[in-house]
Order: structure tokens, then sequence, then C-alpha cells
């Protein structure tokens, strides 16, 4: 990739006010935080500004943050065949706020926005076809979540006096298993009865209990 | 959750005043989900007007297994095999993204033998899915021989993943930091053999379909695609070649060791059918190219990272060192840790662009990784491709879009 990131980041972030907070390099990847209420004017700029032209849309997929405010990430992969350059675009965003669809800028994203609402059911404003994808009709519940169980509510059978197929409540003979890794040799912070009141006392180091001072 | 009785009286959303037949004389059927021409379990809901595609809504996800959650669940090494399962026409490509993706995350290097193996797996699977594409949609458009032909080197093709790694499709052969096992010089010598009669096959199978009529009239203009329609849809690999546009992840961003090899690009002018076709019977032959190029060069040495808080140690180094063993411990229970951050690697998989953004959070499992495979953007601008033709063109534009709802679904 021949694209010098901190130009590109700059002209973004002047040519953006407002709607860019924040730009970071990582993996070689060149990586933009934006307002969720702005993304159509972000996606547009990137898309038909002569140093950018980001004209291919290669992902859009959400991301659950559960100890978060606004839990959601939305977060957009595009590519730059002229500049042969990619770029990630992420907003955040809650439960209750929608974001604005890009399917006018993107006609791609228009699929990939119904996966997204079905996987995680942020609301995409304005797409003008918004059902679920993947997941079953009559399907309850967004699966992608952090809160949602990999087993999930229901399982199917098929019931041999009504001759079809039924749902029927997930009942599973044993537990599902979820090994806990943890090791006292790395991670886990080593916290003794009263160890927590050192950090609290006046003129205390270190903020973290299990640190030896 | 679900009161199936409501669900199963409820009227579909999608079909909610749709009569077998409307007052303008439209006609709404059913294409799938078992169907052949349709290439897996797809479900179009399609509006004729005679014989004329009005309007045509994909039903996806019966096909759907929730591959992302059970990734988020497993340990790194666990979650390879689901790659697999995406496009099992060439499950080797796909494992490679995740596994680059997690290389960078983790800054570890593959030995060169290791990525000469990548490669010449890669392309074995790029030869298996143009193989099985080509000859399936001449058959889905009435030519019945040339399935024989190409199953019976895709046949050969699956011994050789099969001697590599012990299974015919699932392979699981990919790991981070490198490949399983190392390949027995036998082996590499048969695959060598067959590269040399793979080109003789493909003449064959181009004397049955390139320039035979039925074949043109059912291919050549149907379901084109300019440039600009391309990139407004996400396309990638051949159907955006096909429309004229320059671009292999191999060569625009090199991953692994293409930039070792001498290889052509195909690049079609019309994006029809019909250059798209084309353009994947050229790219096996660039394939196999690259294939001989690879054993030719074949470094010797190790075809994994000798990392081994990563990659567990060998089993005789097991037998002699205590170290080794609490490695091979560690790494088959808990895994390695990847370190917190998120990548986005994409490869040229036979389909398009494969991708897999792969976000870490320190611990022993991914937080989150997103697959974005090319046939899904492929399905989701099918009505685009096919809104207008004919009926029969609607199978013609499916088998030259190289779905596989593996991928599709997930």
């Amino acid at each position: 990739m021949t694209v010098d990131f901190a130009t590109l980041a700059d002209r973004i972030v002047s040519s953006l006010q407002g709607a860019v907070t924040g730009t970071k390099v990582a993996y070689g990847e060149l990586s933009v935080q934006a307002e969720a209420a702005e993304i159509v004017r972000v996606i547009t700029f990137l898309r038909d500004d002569p140093a950018c032209e980001f004209k291919v849309l290669v992902d859009l997929c959400g991301n659950d943050w559960p100890q978060r405010q606004r839990r959601f990430d939305v977060v957009y992969h595009l590519l730059s065949l002229t500049k042969n350059c990619r770029i990630r675009v992420k907003v955040q965003v809650d439960e209750v706020t929608s974001v604005p669809t890009i399917t006018g800028v993107h006609p791609s994203a228009q699929w990939f926005e119904r996966e997204a609402h079905d996987m995680y059911g942020m609301v995409f404003e304005g797409n003008p076809d918004l059902r679920r994808l993947l997941t079953d009709y009559g399907f309850q519940g967004h699966p992608l979540r952090k809160d949602f169980p990999v087993t999930g509510f229901v399982e199917l059978r098929y019931d041999d006096d009504l001759k079809r197929v039924v749902y029927q409540p997930v009942q599973l003979v044993q537990e599902y298993r979820d090994f806990d890794f943890m090791s006292p040799w790395e991670g886990a912070p080593h916290i003794l009865p009263g160890d927590e009141k050192a950090a609290m006392a006046p003129g205390a180091a270190s903020g973290d209990p299990g640190k030896k001072p | 959750m679900i009161d199936d009785a409501k669900a199963r009286d409820e009227t579909p959303p999608w079909l909610a005043g749709a009569q077998p037949k409307s007052e303008d004389g439209r006609i709404t059927i059913n294409f799938g989900p078992q169907h052949p021409a349709a290439h897996g379990v797809l479900r179009l809901v399609l509006e004729l007007d005679g014989e004329v595609v009005t309007r045509v809504d994909p039903q996806v996800g019966l096909l759907h297994r929730g591959t992302e959650k059970l990734i988020e669940r497993k340990t790194y090494l666990q979650a390879i095999p689901y790659f697999d399962r995406l496009d099992y026409v060439s499950p080797m490509n796909q494992e490679h993204a995740f596994c680059l993706a997690a290389e960078r995350l983790i800054g570890l290097e593959v030995p060169k033998r290791g990525q000469y193996v990548r490669v010449l797996y890669c392309e074995i699977g790029r030869l298996l899915s143009h193989l099985l594409n080509i000859t399936t949609q001449a058959n889905d458009v009435g030519a019945l021989t040339p399935i024989l032909w190409g199953f019976e080197e895709r046949e050969k093709l699956m011994v050789f993943y099969e001697r590599a790694c012990g299974a015919r499709l699932h392979s699981a052969y990919f790991r981070v930091g490198g490949v399983h096992q190392d390949l027995p010089q036998q082996l590499i010598d048969d695959i060598y053999e067959f590269t040399r009669s793979f080109p003789k096959v493909l003449d064959d199978i181009e004397i049955l379909l390139t320039e035979n009529r039925v074949f043109k009239q059912r291919n050549v203009d149907i379901g084109k695609v300019s440039r600009k329609d391309a990139e407004a849809w996400g396309m990638s690999g051949p159907m955006l070649r096909s429309a004229g546009v320059a671009w292999d992840i191999r060569r625009a961003q090199p991953y692994e060791c293409y930039n070792d090899f001498d290889f052509k690009i195909p690049v079609g002018k019309n994006g029809d059918c019909y250059d798209r076709y084309l353009i994947r019977m050229e790219e096996m032959r660039q394939a196999n190219r690259i294939m001989q190029q690879c054993i030719e060069k074949m470094p010797s040495g190790p075809v994994s990272s000798t990392d081994h808080k990563v990659v567990p140690p060998r089993r005789a180094e097991m037998k002699k060192s205590m170290e080794a063993l609490i490695h091979h411990f560690k790494l088959y229970t808990e895994g390695f840790h990847v370190p917190p951050g998120e990548v986005y690697v994409g490869v040229e998989a036979p389909k398009g662009e494969f991708g897999v953004y792969l976000v870490a959070d320190g611990s022993n499992r991914p937080y989150r990784c997103k697959i974005r495979t090319p046939s899904f953007l492929h399905m989701a601008a099918l009505e685009f491709l096919t809104k207008g033709h004919m009926l029969a063109d609607v199978s013609a534009v499916i088998g030259t879009i190289d779905i596989v709802f593996g991928e599709v679904d997930r």
C-alpha cells in the first residue's frame, strides 16, 4: 500500500469537522472514529473525494460491548481500487438510537444492514427493506449480542403427532461447557482480604489493589 | 419464545397480498430451495411478467449455523475448522484468511516453506472451486459432459488434500503460524505430475464450451455488469475483473509469498457471463503455473513457526522435553492468547475477496470474528443482475456469480 496514512487522516479530519472524532493507525490499517448521525456525510466524502475514492464497501458489521454506555459499534470497511488502500470507519450507537442508512451511497450496504440489524438489533434509519436476513422466519432476539446464549432459547423438533416441525424451549441434558482458563500465574489479580483498603488509604501510590507496593 | 401456531398460520410478510397471478398478469413463483440450478439451498421468490423477471427476492439463511457466534466461544485453534464449512469447495483459502489475521495480531512470522505449502494448497483450492463452478454452470445451461470431466480432476485434487491432511473436504490443515504437517516428497512429486497433465484437460473442456454455439447463446450478454455497478455492489474476484477492473489482491496487496511468483491476472471486457467463464478458465491455467513454480522453488525448513507459545511442539520433542510437554498441554487446553486489537485481512479466494475482521481482547478466544464472504455480496446483487432477463437466464447468472451457500449464510 502506497498511501501515506498520516496525510490521509489529516485530510479526512480537516474536511469532516464535527463528524470525525478520531483516527488511529494500527497493524498497518487506518481506523476512523465517526459520529453515528454524520455517517452518511463521512461515507459520501470518502467515496467522492479525489484523494480517497473509497468506492467499494467491503464490509459492514456490528460489534457488541455490553459494558459500554453506547454498546454497539457499527464498523464499515471501505476499499479504494484506484488508491489501493483500505480504511475502517467505526461509529458507536446504543440500543435505542438509530444509525442513518448508507444504502443511498453504496447499494451493497442493503444486505449488510439487514444482517447487522438481524444479528444485533440496531436500526438503520431510512433503509427501505430492513427485514431479518439470516435467522428463521418469526425468530425473536438478536443472536450475536453478547447476552444471547450460544444455545439460543428455542429448538426445533419434528412432532410425529402434529406431522410438522415445532419449536420448543431448549432442553439441555448437560449444561453447556464453559471453561475458566484463568491461570494463577497470569492475569488473575492477587487480592488478599483487606488489600482493597490500601488503595483507598490517603497517599496510596497505586490504584491497583493487586499490585505490590 | 415463539408461538409456533402463530408462526405457522401467519402469512409471511413477503407474501402479503401476493397471489399466484395478480391483476396485471404477473406471476409469482418459487425457485428452490430444492432446485438443481440453485447451487444449494437458495430460495428465490420471483415475479414474472410472461417469461421476463420483474422482481427477485432471495430468501437466504436456510444454512445459517451461527458460525460467528460459535467462533466467539472457541479458542483460535478450534475456530479454524469452521472456515472449511463456509465455502466448502475451496476450504483452505478461507482458513488462510483467518490464520493471516491472527498472525498479524500476534506478530508471528511463517517460515518460507510453510508459506509455499499454503500457497500451493490455496491454488489447488482455486482449481477445485473453478472446476466445480465452470462445469456445473455449463450443466445448468445444458452441457452434460464437462461436469464429468471436471469432476474427475477434482477427485485427483481431493486426493492431494487427503494425503496432506487426512480429509478430502474439511481439511483444517492451516494453523496460526504455518500448516499442521509437512508434505511428503512423494506427494509433492505427484502434484507436479498433475500440473503437467492438467492443462490438457482444460484444453478439452475449452473445446467443448468456448466456441460452443448453445453455450455462447446462453451466456454472451447475460448478467452484464459495468465497472461502476461492480464497485457500487461491492463485487470482487472474477465478477469485478469481468467488468474490466484489473484488481486481484494477490497482486495489489500481496500477502504470503505471492510476490515470488510470476502469474497474470485475466481481465474481461464486457462483464457478462461469458467473460466470467473465460476469466475462470484462464485463472485455472495461471493457478496451475503458480503451483508449478511453487514446487520448483519449494524451500526446505520447517513448515510452521517455532514459537512454541503459539505453535505446539512436535510429538518427538515431547518425548524428551518437559517444557515441550507443558507447551503442548497448555496449547491444546487453554490455547494461545492474542493481544488486544483489531485487524481486517482480505485474501483472494476463488470466488472473490474473502475477509476476516478479527477483534481480539487479549484472551484465548476471538472477541468478534466477522466473516466477509464474496458470495454474500454477489447474492445481494442478484436482483440487479437478473431484472429484465428471462427466467432461464436466472440459472445462468446464478451459475456464474459463483455462490456457495455455506458462505452466504454462514
